[in-house]
This record gives C-alpha cells, structure tokens and sequence, in this order.
C-alpha cells in the first residue's frame, strides 16, 4: 500500500488535513483579501457578526476587523508553530542523536539536562522566558522552542541506541567511515518517520503554546494572533461574546487538524499500528 | 527631588496599581434626614501595605485610614478649606502667618485627650521626617511651626507660598498621636498594626487577604457623627471579582478604578446604582504620553506637535475609556486652581496637518517604540489605537510590552521613546504639576519626575516664580506657562481622567469634598 493510501484511510487525517489546507489558505490569501493591517479601526466598535456584510464576523472593541484578525493571525500562527518546532528540533534532534550514539558519559550528561528541563513545567518555564526577554516574536518563538525540545531529544536518542546496533552500522564502522558522517548518513534517516509524526504534534502544541502567551498578554504586542484576539476580547464575553469566539475556534480547529494529521502520518509511516488501531 | 518622586510614587501607585478611589455625587445625594446605623461595606483595591497614614500614604491606605487619622483641614469640591481639627483659621494679610484654632474636647482612640502639642510634634517633628510631600514643604517653605496655647498652632512660612493652604488634606498632613511616637522608631512602633487617631472610625480588625473593619468612634468630637456603626474595607484581587461582588450585593461601593471603566456602564445600568465622577477634584489625574526630547525626532517640535494632531483623543476618551473623562488642553486640568486655556494652541484630529509636520520635520521613518504601561487592558488598546493613528500619518511605531517593575525601571532611567503615564495634581500646579516640566526634576531613578527630559528656562522661570508669588499674581504666570507648553509640547496630553464611583443609591453623601471616598466617611449614611 502506498503512504497515500494509508494516510487516507484514516478518514480523520483526511479531515485534518482539509481544515489544515483551509488555514494555511487563509494564512496565505490575507494579505491578498485584506491588504489592509489587521490593527486599522475600519468600522464601529462591537458590530456583531452578520451586522455588516463588510464585516461578516464582526469587529472588536477598537472598531477592528475579526475577520482580517483571523486571516492574519493564521499566518503568525503557522509561522511561530513551524519556526519554533524547527528550532526545537534543531535543539533535539543533534542532542539525542549524540547522546545516543556516543553514549557512557557524554549520553548520561545529555540526559539529565534534558530531565533537568522536563522536570520544570513547561508553561511556566516559558511565562518565565518571555518575561525576562520581553514578548517579542523572537523570544515567544525561542521560549517555546526551550521547553519543546526534550520530548524529541529523548525519542532521537531512543530510536539511535536501537539503530546503532544494527549490522549496517557496523559495516559502516568497519569501511572506516568517520562518526558524524555515520550519524548523519545512516542513523538518522532512518529516524525520521517517528520525527516527522512528532513534529505535526509539536506545531499544534506551539500553536497552543503561543495562544496561551498572548492570551497572557504575553504575546508580541505588534503581532495580530488568535491567542491576542481571545484574550483581548474575553472581558466582554458578556456582552461581545464574537471577538473571543470566533479565535477560540481557530485555534482549537487549527490544534484539531494537526493532530488528526499527525495521527494519520503516523499511520501511513507505520502500518503495522495502523493495522492495530482500525481493529 | 525625592519630594517629586514620592509625591509621584504616591501618586501613580494609588492611581494605576490599584486603580484608586472615588466618589459619589458632590451636591445632592442628601435627599433625607440622615439616619444613624448600619455597616457599609467598600471595595478597595489593592489591599494596602499598611494604615498608619502618616507612614504610607498610597490610595487604598487612604480610603481606609482617612477614617481613623484626621489632620487640620478638609477641603470642598472647588479646593475650598473646611475645618476638620481645625476650628477655624487665621491668615495674615501678607500671606506669611497661619493660625490654627483647634477643636475643643478631641481625644485620641486610647482616651488621651488631643492638643496643639500633637499638632506640633506631626508637624514638625513626625511628618518632616517621613512625609515625602509634607518634608518638601516643612523644610523650603515653613520657618516655624508653634503651640500659642493647648488649642492654637501658628504656622510662619518664609515667603507667601500659594498652595500652604492645600497642603492639610488627610493623606498630606495627617495629624498622629505625639504620646505614642515621640521618641520612638517611627516605623517600628507596635501601634502601627493598631492605629490610633482621632478620626470618627476606630480600628477594629484587619484580616489579611480579606477585608479590614472599622467601628464607630462613640467619643467623636463632631457630635452626632459617625452615622454609621461599621464599615468593612473588602480586598478582592481580580476586576471581575469586584464587578460581581457587587451585582451579588456583597458590596455597597466600588471605589473608582476598582473594575475596568466599560463594566462601569454596565453595572449602572442596575437598579439601586448611583455613579458619581466627583471626588476627584483635588488629585486630578491628568494622562499623557511622554516624549524622550534626547532621543532623535522626539526633541524636535514640529514632531510632538505632528503626533499631537495624529491622535484622536476623543476617540480615546469616547471608545477606550467609555466616554468618561475630558480631552485637556494643557498641563493644568480644569479641575486644577490657575487652569485656562486662554491663547493656548488646540490640537484638534487632523491626520492632513500632522502629515504635513511630519514631513516638515524631516522624519525619516525610523521606528518610534512606545513602551506600554502595564496598568490592564483599557491602556494596552489605548496604545494600539495611538499606534493605528500614527500609521494614518506615516509615523512608524513599535509598542514594547513590559511589566510593572520594568516600565518603572526603563522610565526611570528614561529608557524609552514614548511612554504613557498619569500623575495627580493635587490641587495646585506648585505641588502636581511643575514636576514633570522643570529641568531641576530631571533625575534618574524616579518615573514619575521630569523623564522627558524637557527643559526649559523660561518654563522653569515661571513655575518658580508662580509658586512663591502673591495669590493674586499667580494665574497671569500660570496662564502664560500653558500657553507656552502647549505650544512646545513636552507631553501629549490625552485625558483629564475620571474614576467613576459606583454605589447603591441608598448610601447617602457618600462623596461631599474633593476628594471623595479618599475622605472620612462621618457624613455617610445609609437610607
């Protein structure tokens, strides 16, 4: 069966995958659809939705867009979501696959550090780090970054001692080929599918993660995001209940989607569990 | 300069922290023969590090404390003297001498009868050591504080000095028991936790995190007053809390700046809810944004007058502050002595001319970062929108978020381009409002001094001069002050502030001096 097929079988990841699509359409549209900053007051405060065929999802308590809010906002979640799990994974991926392959000393020491931050919860961790460098995008991405990468250093470093064992490996020792390129060449391709599903999870977790930041008002405040939009309207859930809703479904269709697709990914790149789940 | 900053200190933490007090309605609200009994229970917020009032003197110990301390005067809503321990007063005609007649048969809590001696010792001795506000005073402007007799003090000031008169309110000259502090670690002293004072409300209980209580002082002077039997002082951290505490009916009274301003129009909306905007008359709050002049751009005139036409402040008092307050035209609020707006420049909204100043002033489009201030919400959209309008005008903004430790730290060493920040202005420019102009205020390690950096000798000039001259002189060298700043610009002024006073109507002269709930309660009732 080929991976297409397999992920389509699972009709959730179908699902995730169209909203997916969806948002990363609007992400990429809003500058298109509305050229105009999501932070312009264009109309009067607290139109509800459907009001105003300009506005068919209302405007907020400026007198702004939630429409525009929403397709902009897409886009800076989908940015900090990818940029920070690449930086995770470039914090993990390197680590565990050292502490793995190397072992003894360097994997012990390896280890502990990466409990060292596991053992901190990680929102609080990352309360911490954007307040300290002040909320930018740069240090929301960096913070959620900092408290995603044990999760995959830990998986790397897993799948590398049971690969490195392996007579491959050996052949490859034995030709004399120099460690790094050992790593590189045959080790870690061959950990990429657990990555790849892993990496689906995280975007959505940073996705949370950061709606959470800004909801906080910890967000960059120059940044239109879904997080900012809920949080920024929740004190008139009474009497504007739009401003905060119709964010709060972004997000949780956005979180939904990728999770379902990276259920499917894991499917596809592992058809035996597939296998088991559809019984 | 430390007089500057406390007085700052004072007044930005009672204001913004906690969003302070305020009042109800000035005039009527009599309605009635007023009727002894009850408990009044109040919000305030945030619970205050302590109530001796003569050692802190922030909003919330204020409102609490103003009930057990007094001091010589009380003041109306227009800043008119009204006799507390003073009975009556005596001006010499060259504006030098004051002389006090003190009530007669006033005792403290503990019994001790009270007399020009106690005046004396807070006076001189207590409060010129503590009182950052009172100190400034004690020490430039008195030359001597004397007893005459058991009931009279007279107090002789080295010049006609114009606000002497304003400078006896609760908070600013509060009058403390000499048998229990002289002598003594002021700030040590055991009685602090149990405070004393001749006021018409004694100390009863304070629960930590929970509310304080206070109970009627049975031997007042001002006979017939407390009319009421209790009051409960009740601590509730979060804004919503506060709004429901008192749709519940926990609560009979929300302070001003207890919950956010849009949950003022809803909440009198109920039945039974008065809002008054009064008792802020002597404080005054004034907000405005503060230009760093050293930094590029910011220093150059036509700029700060480009960015005063961007913004539209009514826009920020009608949508952001849910139509309270008033858009000033200069440093003095209306609600200040020696305020005009006589042959000031008005900045109406008008993005055209603040693009042909921008353009005038040869801004090259460098990004401007407005360091927000973390007061919640309603200041946060404030920036947002002010950013908003300076895009119309092609003035290119950053906002930088920080905390409250952080905003007083970059302020105070004026690490920022533009800022938000509200002082009060207690009544006279002398005291609220030349320290955020004069260069001799330029110093680091306070927010709430001149940080700006704006300097100006002819300013300075004025304001000097205008604080020590005679009554009379004194608005001609004010009005000319407001006319020059508001030319210069070396604030943006957004918003005369308003913090309304939500209460059920049947709690009668809640608010009746310019200072509102900040004030003793003896003259309330409930209905």
């Amino acid at each position: 069966m080929t991976f297409l097929a397999r992920f389509s079988r699972n009709r959730g990841a179908l699902i995730g995958l169209v909203i997916l699509v969806v948002i990363v359409a609007a992400a990429v549209a809003a500058p298109l659809l509305y050229p105009v900053s999501p932070w312009r007051m264009v109309s009067r405060p607290f139109l509800a939705p459907l009001v105003n065929d300009r506005y068919p999802f209302g405007t907020d308590a400026l007198g702004r867009d939630v429409a525009s809010g929403l397709m902009h906002g897409a886009r800076v979640s989908l940015l900090i979501g990818l940029v920070s799990t690449a930086v995770a994974l470039a914090i993990g991926v390197p680590l565990g696959a050292v502490a793995g392959y190397v072992g003894g000393l360097a994997d012990e020491a390896a280890m502990r550090f990466t409990e060292l931050f596991q053992t901190i919860p990680s929102f609080a961790l990352a309360i911490v780090i954007v307040a300290i460098l002040q909320p930018s995008i740069s240090s929301i991405v960096l913070a959620i970054a900092l408290v995603t990468w044990p999760p995959v250093a830990r998986l790397v470093r897993g799948e590398v001692l049971s690969l490195r064992r392996r007579d491959y490996v050996d052949a490859a020792v034995t030709l004399g080929q120099r460690t790094p390129r050992i790593i590189m060449a045959e080790i870690l391709p061959n950990t990429v599918a657990p990555i790849i599903v892993m990496a689906s999870l995280m975007v959505a977790s940073a996705i949370l993660l950061e709606s959470s930041l800004s909801f906080l008002g910890l967000g960059d405040p120059n940044l239109m995001t879904w997080g900012y939009m809920v949080g920024a309207g929740r004190t008139r859930l009474i009497d504007a209940w739009w401003i905060s809703f119709f964010p709060g479904l972004a997000i949780v269709l956005a979180v939904l989607a990728l999770n379902l697709v990276g259920e499917g990914l894991s499917d596809a790149l592992n058809p035996r569990l597939a296998g088991d789940r559809s019984r | 300069m430390s007089r500057f900053v406390r007085i700052g200190i004072v007044g930005g933490l009672t204001l913004m922290l906690a969003g302070a007090a305020a009042a109800q309605t000035t005039a009527p609200q009599g309605g009635g023969t007023p009727k002894k009994g009850g408990a009044l229970q109040l919000v305030v917020t945030p619970e205050p590090p302590g109530l001796m009032l003569g050692l802190t003197q922030n909003g919330p110990t204020q409102m609490i404390a103003s009930n057990i301390y007094e001091s010589l005067l009380r003041y109306d809503v227009k800043l008119n003297p009204m006799p507390s321990l003073a009975k009556s007063w005596e001006i010499s005609p060259d504006q030098t001498v004051y002389t006090f007649k003190l009530q007669d048969g006033v005792t403290w809590h503990d019994g001790k009868p009270f007399g020009a001696d106690d005046v004396v010792f807070s006076l001189d001795v207590f409060l010129r050591e503590v009182h950052p506000r009172w100190r400034q005073i004690a020490n430039n402007q008195v030359k001597s504080i004397e007893k005459l007799d058991d009931l009279t003090v007279r107090i002789t000031t080295k010049q006609p000095f114009g606000p002497f008169m304003l400078s006896q309110e609760a908070a600013s000259a509060p009058i403390i028991p000499k048998h229990i502090y002289a002598g003594t670690d002021y700030r040590a002293n055991p009685a602090n936790n149990t405070p004393i004072g001749t006021g018409p409300m004694k100390f009863a209980e304070w629960r930590k995190g929970s509310f304080v209580k206070l109970v009627r002082n049975e031997a007042y002077w001002d006979k017939g007053r407390p009319l009421l039997d209790e009051m409960y002082f009740q601590f509730i951290p979060d804004a919503a809390s506060r709004a429901v505490a008192y749709e519940t009916g926990k609560v009979d009274v929300l302070t001003g700046g207890s919950v956010e301003v849009f949950d003022v129009a809803r909440l009198a909306k109920l039945p039974n809810t008065c809002v008054t905007n009064g008792g802020w008359e002597m404080f005054a709050p004034h907000a405005w944004i503060t230009p760093n002049v050293k930094n590029g751009i910011l220093g150059n005139k036509q700029f700060r007058q480009a960015m005063m036409y961007a913004i539209d402040r009514d826009f920020g008092r009608d949508v952001i502050w849910s139509g309270y307050g008033k858009v000033p035209t200069g440093p003095i609020s209306s609600k200040t002595k020696f305020y005009s707006d006589q042959g000031v420049t008005k900045y109406t909204y008008d993005p055209a001319k603040a693009k042909e100043l921008v353009k005038a002033s040869g801004y090259k489009g460098e990004t401007i970062r407005f360091l927000s201030l973390p007061y919640g919400e309603t200041w946060q959209r404030w920036a947002e929108a002010i950013k908003q309008n300076f895009d119309d005008v092609g003035i290119k903004m950053e906002i930088v978020s920080t905390d409250v430790p952080g905003w007083t730290q970059k302020v105070s060493n004026f690490d920022f381009d533009l800022t938000f920040n509200f002082l009060y202005q207690y009544g006279d420019p002398a005291i609220g409002v030349a320290r955020s102009y004069v260069t001799s205020n330029i110093v680091k390690g306070n927010p709430f001094g001149n940080v700006g950096q704006y300097s100006n000798p002819e300013v300075d000039k004025l304001f000097a001069e205008a604080a020590v001259a005679p009554t009379e002189k004194r608005q001609d060298l004010y009005t000319k002050v407001q006319q020059i700043t508001a030319d210069d610009l070396p604030l943006l002024w957004l918003l005369e502030m308003d913090f309304p006073t939500v209460s059920r109507c049947n709690v009668k002269d809640l608010v009746t001096t310019s200072i509102g709930v900040n004030d003793s309660a003896k003259n309330v009732w409930k209905q």
